[in-house]
Order: structure tokens, then C-alpha cells, then sequence
């Protein structure tokens, strides 16, 4: 468990937090690992969990009858997986698919967002870094809108 | 009695070796001098008015090694009538070239520094040259970085090559897809998602990047987050280039010419311009 705490102090995402809300944070932490192609989680699942990545990539997918799978995203080394478990009905909208044999810290949500239930302080510490990653995830989906690479009027 | 100055106006015949279709829109051209059996001469970043005989002259960026003199080499995308006609051109046909034109990549200036090479789309083409150049004396520099993005897998440009890049122990080369299906096992986002991540040194850094306006934008402001200053970005400028030396006045921007003081500039030289929406 002080190893998990070590790893996590060091990750950009909870950078400067408290330690005692590290040590809460820690206890809702495990490590987990995917064999390539194994899915973290499925659209419509309940989402009661995120993953910081320490190793690999995952697909973020979204499946249809006529296309198939079709990659949206990946999420790689160093970034954050997964903010359904923090938003009602906490279910997940896409299908998530480690592309390459993927390592990552798994947070429990249901822990979690009791624990930010309790204290809102810790609440609000969580929620300000997955509005950075959100806002930065939306800014990328609004650049790609815009196909950047053709030169149509 | 002196030799005459050449006249910068008139094409020199060049004879097409091949079109290699590159993606299912762009394409490469090879083209050896029909008369004179000197090599052609540019630097990473210049261009060549190509004129494809009643048809019409465009500018295309050269996109070969620059220490290779007997084949000139350009990749295009097939866009215009002048290009589309280009890309049905045959084994033997003979083409105009004038040329080369423009400022150049600042490989000389980057000696010392990390390099990190911004493409997207077909702005890889133009920096190739500048690649060769900076693998040609691999020494000279610290990490060489590759950044890459493109629509899909599909629209990879020189795949081949990259790929070799890729397998280089002294070579990052990351490349990013906007979509694809569920076999492809790279990245999918947009290139400037890359720039965060890449591993170069902001404070000792000198970064190319060439792709649409809109593309150099976003990754210009990702470039400076990371802390590189402006004078250390350079980019490449396209606007309707047609003499090539900066006197039709039809590529002037603000008090630029592409064709003469670009394509190739210092983003400091020329941020005021980069903002205006008029010009």
C-alpha cells in the first residue's frame, strides 16, 4: 500500500493533493494489468472505476452493426482512463480495449465517491483534476472537428 | 563577354522517371534533367514551380534528399487541375521546373539542440528533406523527435519510411490517426495531443512544423505551453505562390512574400501576421 501511495503521489494527476487525502485516495487504489485485447470495461456497464496508466495503451471505442469498432481515442502511459464512475447513472458510454499489454492503478469509485461524500474538500480536489482532463480531452475533440490536416474551404 | 543571368521565368525540361501513388489523394513525382547532367541543388524547405505543359505551373514543395542531386522528387496531393494532371503523367513525359525557391528549414541552427519535426497531413512532405539532413549527420544533434498526424492509417504518407524511422534506436517517432478501426495499434487524437508527452528539452529545443494553418496554430500554442519560445518555431507558409520570386505579388502577406522571404519562417518573424484574419 505505501508503494501504491508512492506511485500515485508521483502522478501529475494528483500532484500536490493533501497527503492525508492521498493516504484516502490510496486506500481505494489496486494494481491491475490487461493482456492485449482484454476490455477494461464495456458501454453500459456500471462505471465504478478509473485507471491511471503506468504501462501500454487503451483503445476507447465505440461500436456500431454497420462499422464495427470504430477508435475514438487512446489513452496512454502517464494519462487518466475513465469519469463515468463520477457522473449519474455512473454507466460507461464506450467500450475501453488495452491495445498493447497495459498496467495501470485502478481507483474504485463506489470508495470513493463516498469517501468525497463525507468530505467535500477531497470532493472538490478530485473533481478540479478531472475538470483539467476533461477540458483538455474536449479541446482535442473540438481540434479534430475542425479535420486540421485538410486544406477544404 | 559575361554569361547571360538565367532567367528565373523560364522552366527547364525535366523528364518523369515515375508517379508513385502515395495515399488514395497524393502521390509522388521523380523527375531527372533532360538536357543538362548537372545535379539539382536545394535546401530542406524550398520549392520548384512545376509546369505541366498546357495545363498550368504550381508550386510543390521538394520532398527528396538533398544530397541525392540526380532525381529531383516531389509529393503532392492530387487538388487542382494542374496536380490532377500531374498525377497521369507517364514515363517520359517532359514537365517544366523552375526552381528552387524559398527560405529553408534551420538545420544549421539547430546544431547543438533537440530537434523535435511537426507534420500533419501532407506537410510531412516539405520536412522530409530536412529529416535527411538531420539524420545525414545524426551527431550534430540531441534527441530528433517525430511527431505525425493524419486523418487515418489510410492517409499515412511515406509509411515505408517511417516505419524504418521508427525502428532507429537514435529516432522518437510518434504518429497519431484522427479515426480508425479496431486493428490499428497506435495512437488516435489529434497531433498536438503528442507534444505534451514528446521527449524533448523546451529550453534546448528547435522545432519544424508544417501541416494546414489550422494545424500549426494548435501546435504552435502546444509548443509554446511546453516553454519553447517563439524564435525556436519555425513553420512553413502556403499562399498562391505563381513567380516564385516576389514580384507578381500574389503570395504577399502583410509585408511577406511566401515565395522570397518564406515558405520556411521563424514564427517570432512573423506571429503579428499568424493572428490577422484579413490577410
Amino acid at each position: 500500500m505505501e508503494n501504491l501511495e508512492h506511485i500515485l503521489s508521483e502522478h501529475p494527476f494528483l500532484q500536490g493533493l493533501h497527503e492525508d487525502y492521498l493516504r484516502l485516495v490510496t486506500g481505494c487504489a489496486s494494481n491491475v494489468r490487461f493482456e492485449p485485447g482484454q476490455y477494461l470495461f464495456r458501454e453500459d456497464e456500471e462505471a465504478n472505476w478509473f485507471y491511471i496508466i503506468r504501462q501500454g495503451k487503451v483503445a476507447v471505442e465505440a461500436y456500431g452493426a454497420e462499422r464495427g469498432s470504430v477508435i475514438i481515442d487512446t489513452v496512454e502511459q502517464g494519462e487518466v482512463l475513465g469519469w463515468s464512475w463520477l457522473i449519474p447513472p455512473y454507466n460507461w458510454h464506450f467500450d475501453a480495449r488495452a491495445i498493447e499489454l497495459t498496467r495501470a492503478i485502478a481507483l474504485d469509485g463506489k470508495c470513493l465517491r463516498k469517501k468525497c461524500e463525507d468530505d467535500h474538500h477531497l470532493g472538490y480536489e478530485l473533481l478540479k483534476r478531472f475538470a483539467h482532463i476533461m477540458e483538455q480531452r474536449l479541446e482535442a475533440t473540438r481540434i479534430r472537428l475542425l479535420d486540421i490536416y485538410g486544406n477544404e474551404k | 563577354m559575361t554569361n547571360p543571368v538565367p532567367n528565373p521565368m523560364l522552366p527547364a525540361p525535366y523528364v518523369v522517371q515515375r508517379v508513385l501513388r502515395e495515399t488514395h489523394d497524393t502521390f509522388t513525382l521523380e523527375l531527372s534533367p533532360k538536357t543538362t547532367m548537372n545535379g539539382f541543388r536545394f535546401s530542406p524547405g524550398q520549392f520548384n514551380m512545376l509546369y505541366v505543359f498546357g495545363v498550368g505551373e504550381v508550386p510543390i514543395s521538394i520532398s527528396g534528399d538533398p544530397s541525392k542531386t540526380k532525381t529531383l522528387i516531389h509529393t503532392t496531393r492530387t487538388v487542382g487541375t494542374v496536380t490532377k494532371a500531374m498525377y497521369k503523367l507517364k514515363r517520359g513525359y517532359v514537365l517544366g521546373v523552375r526552381g528552387p525557391y524559398g527560405t529553408q528549414w534551420p538545420i544549421g541552427e539547430a546544431v547543438g539542440n533537440d530537434v523535435v519535426v511537426v507534420a500533419g497531413g501532407i506537410g510531412l512532405a516539405p520536412l522530409r528533406p530536412a529529416v535527411y539532413q538531420l539524420l545525414a549527420q545524426r551527431e550534430k544533434f540531441g534527441k530528433i523527435v517525430i511527431l505525425y498526424g493524419t486523418r487515418t492509417p489510410a492517409d499515412i504518407l511515406f509509411r515505408k519510411e517511417l516505419e524504418r524511422w521508427r525502428s532507429r534506436f537514435d529516432l522518437d517517432v510518434h504518429i497519431t490517426v484522427d479515426r480508425a478501426m479496431s486493428g490499428w495499434k497506435g495512437s488516435v487524437g489529434v497531433v498536438t495531443t503528442l507534444v505534451p508527452k514528446a521527449p524533448f528539452d523546451p529550453l534546448n529545443t528547435t522545432a519544424l512544423v508544417c501541416g494546414p494553418e489550422l494545424m500549426m496554430r494548435y501546435t504552435v500554442t502546444e509548443l509554446q505551453k511546453r516553454g519553447l519560445q517563439a524564435s525556436d518555431i519555425y513553420i512553413s507558409m502556403e499562399r498562391n505562390m505563381k513567380c516564385g520570386i516576389g514580384l507578381c505579388g500574389h503570395c504577399q502577406w502583410g509585408t511577406e512574400f511566401i515565395c522570397k522571404d518564406g515558405p520556411v519562417f521563424p514564427f517570432s518573424e512573423i506571429k503579428s501576421l499568424f493572428a490577422k484574419r484579413e490577410l
